[in-house]
């Protein structure tokens, strides 16, 4: 049984050495100075690779998270998004788009004394179903999905 | 440097609504130049958010969070007068922080 604290550390671990090979150029240098910036995590394609990058179990879909945003974007280079959920003991508010690139956009990790309901713009390349992911301090992982469509993509050039 | 955040922390009640634009590019790696070259990488990795001098909240972001993003979180139990602080840290090891006072 691997932990989420193994799973992090070996991850880092893997980018560290993938950086210091000079692999992902310019990563070393942020790593360096981010030092815990899941990279892995952003590359990943799908919600279950971003799970395992961040040791979280498979989500499940649940009514006590939700996912804000707007139903048609005109612009998909800012598309507003709020991750929110009711629920206590929130240990990360993920935030992913399905059809781009890469499909984590931003994770939040809220103390005590902020509310579980956190906003922020993201960009998006096309109509894509955007996720809001809350991972609970029990181990459950649970989701929301909207599909917002966009008229203008996000991504061009 | 890149140019000052402005932020904005308004108390309601017990909570407090704290608003956060950032100036940055938020190049995503994906996008070419005139020349037809990818124009690389540059964007926020990490955010933190401190309420006098104690983080309360930590982000990580990926390319695909807008240009010159915005975050807007609320906090429990700040009262008018204190520091909210953010900080931003990018790809390219630049960093900035900026103070606001809860109002």
């Amino acid at each position: 049984m691997h932990t989420r604290r193994d799973l992090l550390n070996r991850s880092a671990q893997l980018a560290g050495m993938l950086a210091s090979l000079g692999l992902w150029p310019g990563l070393a240098q942020a790593q360096a100075q981010a030092g815990a910036y899941n990279a892995a995590a952003f590359e990943a394609k799908s919600l279950a690779e971003v799970m395992k990058a961040l040791g979280g179990s498979a989500p499940v879909e649940s009514k006590d998270v939700s996912l804000i945003g707007p139903d048609i974007a005109e612009n998909g280079a800012v598309v507003p998004v709020a991750a929110a959920t009711t629920l206590p003991g929130v240990k990360c508010l993920l935030l992913l788009v399905e059809k781009n690139p890469a499909m984590l956009a931003a994770v939040f990790e809220p103390s005590e004394a902020v509310e579980t309901h956190i906003g922020t713009r993201v960009k998006m390349s096309q109509s894509s179903p955007v996720f809001a992911v809350a991972m609970l301090a029990d181990g459950r992982v649970l989701y929301a999905v909207k599909e917002i469509k966009v008229t203008l993509g996000g991504c061009g050039g | 440097m890149a140019d000052p955040m402005r932020i904005r922390a308004q108390a309601n009640g017990d909570k407090t609504t704290v608003r956060v634009l950032m100036s940055h590019e938020m190049e995503t790696g994906q996008r070419k130049d005139a020349a037809g070259k990818l124009i690389p990488a540059w964007h926020i990795q990490q955010v933190s958010a401190a309420l006098n001098g104690k983080t309360v909240l930590t982000a990580q972001w990926g390319p695909s969070v807008a240009k010159n993003p915005f975050l807007q979180f609320n906090l429990k139990g700040a009262k008018p007068g204190d520091k909210v602080a953010i900080t931003w840290v990018d790809n390219r090891g630049e960093r900035r922080s900026d103070e606001a006072t809860v109002v």
